[in-house]
């Protein structure tokens, strides 16, 4: 059976969930006050400068941006295939009280989530941890919730969800494949 | 278990363009590391990593034991003074007793060249050579590539003076492998008693005089006079040596451009290099210390596992 492909969201309606997810950043946060967003490698991080972009158009303020990655705090490095890419990991600020929101472009199993907060602990002790996705496809191994959510794709374990962004793949837009032979 | 490339490091002799930049790309993510409050990540819990060091090291053991701890291994520490060596057990027994006790990686230091791959030859965990007699010293070479490009961005057709004892050295012979790999020009320059002879067969250039070598140099590599293994007259005194060969400020300063200064340590301040230049603005021998931490862990990583990422890359184009 041939893949079939169907887009999710255009590069318009991209930039309207993101406007609308930084809006609920900060209502949730009560202003920007402590805010730092932390973008996971590779994609989360683009979304994350997005967010940011558009805190400041709207508050006026510079909200502190970091980048994570978590290949090596990944569960599954003994039995993944060659070593994935290191990216780098960079966080402007300590985070020791701070209202960190994670960032990233899809959640799916929570694993990634699991390891991002491991890695967080390493760096200080936020006040308060939050997670904002892009999509929520469903699919949880792990007891994880996102606190804010661009969309819910309804996504079959077989299927991928891929998020594009115009700084990496020259274009916005999120598609969904159903998977071959799943 | 994966090609001998994906389970050892044995030399810079034996890797590709493509997996010494591997190695270099994925350490420089890795320094943030080191930079931490808490300087550790998970990746290697539960593995168990053996240091087998028969022969004198400070630096190297030190940072193989920093890179392995921040990367979460457990680490145990054989000298030879001390360990059942000095009884006189050989050195696959005592690999083996060790591999009994269920280890997974073995850092290897020994005075004998060829004594890593003797021993990565016969058994099953990942050996990572720290140096073999006068063979090689892949890590040094990894982290004086890694300082190298740090500053100039690419390798490619910068001018590299290994200076002094090239005859002892094995980090001369892994970075002569690694530099001419990633297509920097590699020259050498020391008295002709200091250069094995058929130096000219590795597709280096030859300086009989210091000042023409800091004339063509971008960098120097300036290596440590070797005197625990010099058993006859190679030079004539160290204070003859460092009139003629010595690594001085009044030399550099007649150089046409900046010239980059690294050493692979320990050094004869006052001998090889002197004090002023190794302290001097143009000298990176302290990054390289920073650096060979990140290398390691670098390489910890690519090889834990048995997987083949290393001979992965080693098909990929450079």
């Amino acid at each position: 059976m041939p893949n079939s492909s169907s887009i999710v969201l255009s590069a318009r309606a991209v930039e309207r969930t993101i406007t609308r997810m930084a809006d609920e950043i900060v209502e949730r946060n009560d202003g920007t006050e402590g805010l730092v967003l932390v973008g996971i490698q590779r994609r989360g991080v683009q979304i994350a400068g997005r967010i940011a972009a558009r805190i400041e158009a709207s508050e006026r303020v510079k909200v502190p941006l970091g980048a994570l990655d978590i290949t090596l705090y990944r569960d599954d490095l003994q039995t993944v295939g060659p070593r994935p890419v290191v990216g780098k990991t960079t966080l402007p600020v300590a985070l020791d009280g701070k209202h960190v929101v994670i960032v990233d472009d899809v959640l799916f199993t929570g694993r990634t989530i699991r390891a991002a907060l491991d890695e967080l602990a390493d760096f200080g002790r936020p006040a308060r941890v939050a997670l904002a996705v892009l999509i929520d496809r469903g699919g949880r191994e792990l007891p994880i919730q996102p606190d804010v959510v661009g969309t819910n794709v309804e996504a079959p374990r077989g299927a991928r969800v891929d998020v594009m962004v115009a700084e990496l793949d020259g274009r916005d837009e999120v598609v969904l494949t159903s998977g071959a032979g799943s | 278990m994966t090609s001998p490339l994906g389970k050892d490091l044995l030399g810079l002799e034996q890797l590709t363009a493509g997996q010494i930049s591997l190695i270099l790309d994925t350490a420089v993510p890795l320094k943030e590391i080191s930079e931490r409050t808490i300087k550790k990540v998970p990746t290697l819990r539960g593995a168990t990593i053996v240091n087998l060091f028969f022969e004198a090291s400070t630096r190297t053991r030190i940072s193989f034991e920093f890179a392995e701890k921040r990367m979460s291994a457990d680490t145990v520490n054989v000298a030879s003074a001390g360990s059942s060596v000095s009884k006189g057990e050989t050195l696959v027994d005592t690999a083996r007793n060790l591999e009994a006790m269920r280890i997974d990686m073995v850092v290897i230091r020994h005075p004998a060249s060829g004594a890593a791959r003797f021993l990565a030859e016969r058994i099953e965990s990942n050996v990572i050579n720290a140096g073999d007699g006068t063979h090689e010293h892949p890590t040094q070479g990894l982290l004086d590539l890694l300082t190298l490009r740090d500053r100039f961005g690419t390798l490619k057709g910068k001018r590299i003076c290994l200076c002094g004892d090239v005859l002892h050295s094995r980090v001369a012979r892994s970075n002569i492998w690694g530099l001419t790999k990633l297509g920097a020009e590699v020259a050498v320059c020391g008295p002709r008693s200091l250069l094995p002879n058929a130096i000219g067969e590795m597709g280096v250039t030859v300086f009989d005089r210091i000042e023409a070598a800091i004339e063509w140099a971008d960098a120097l590599n300036v290596l440590r006079l070797q005197l625990e293994r010099m058993h006859a007259g190679y030079i004539p005194s160290l204070r003859e040596y460092n009139r003629v060969f010595g690594v001085t400020r009044e030399r550099l300063a007649r150089a046409p451009r900046d010239v980059l200064i690294l050493h692979p340590g320990p050094m004869n301040r006052g001998v090889e290099i002197d004090s002023d230049v190794a302290d001097g603005p143009h000298s990176v021998i302290l990054n390289q210390v920073t650096n060979g931490v990140a290398i390691r862990m670098a390489v910890l990583y690519l090889l834990s596992g048995n997987t083949p990422a290393l001979a992965d890359a080693a098909k990929a184009p450079a």
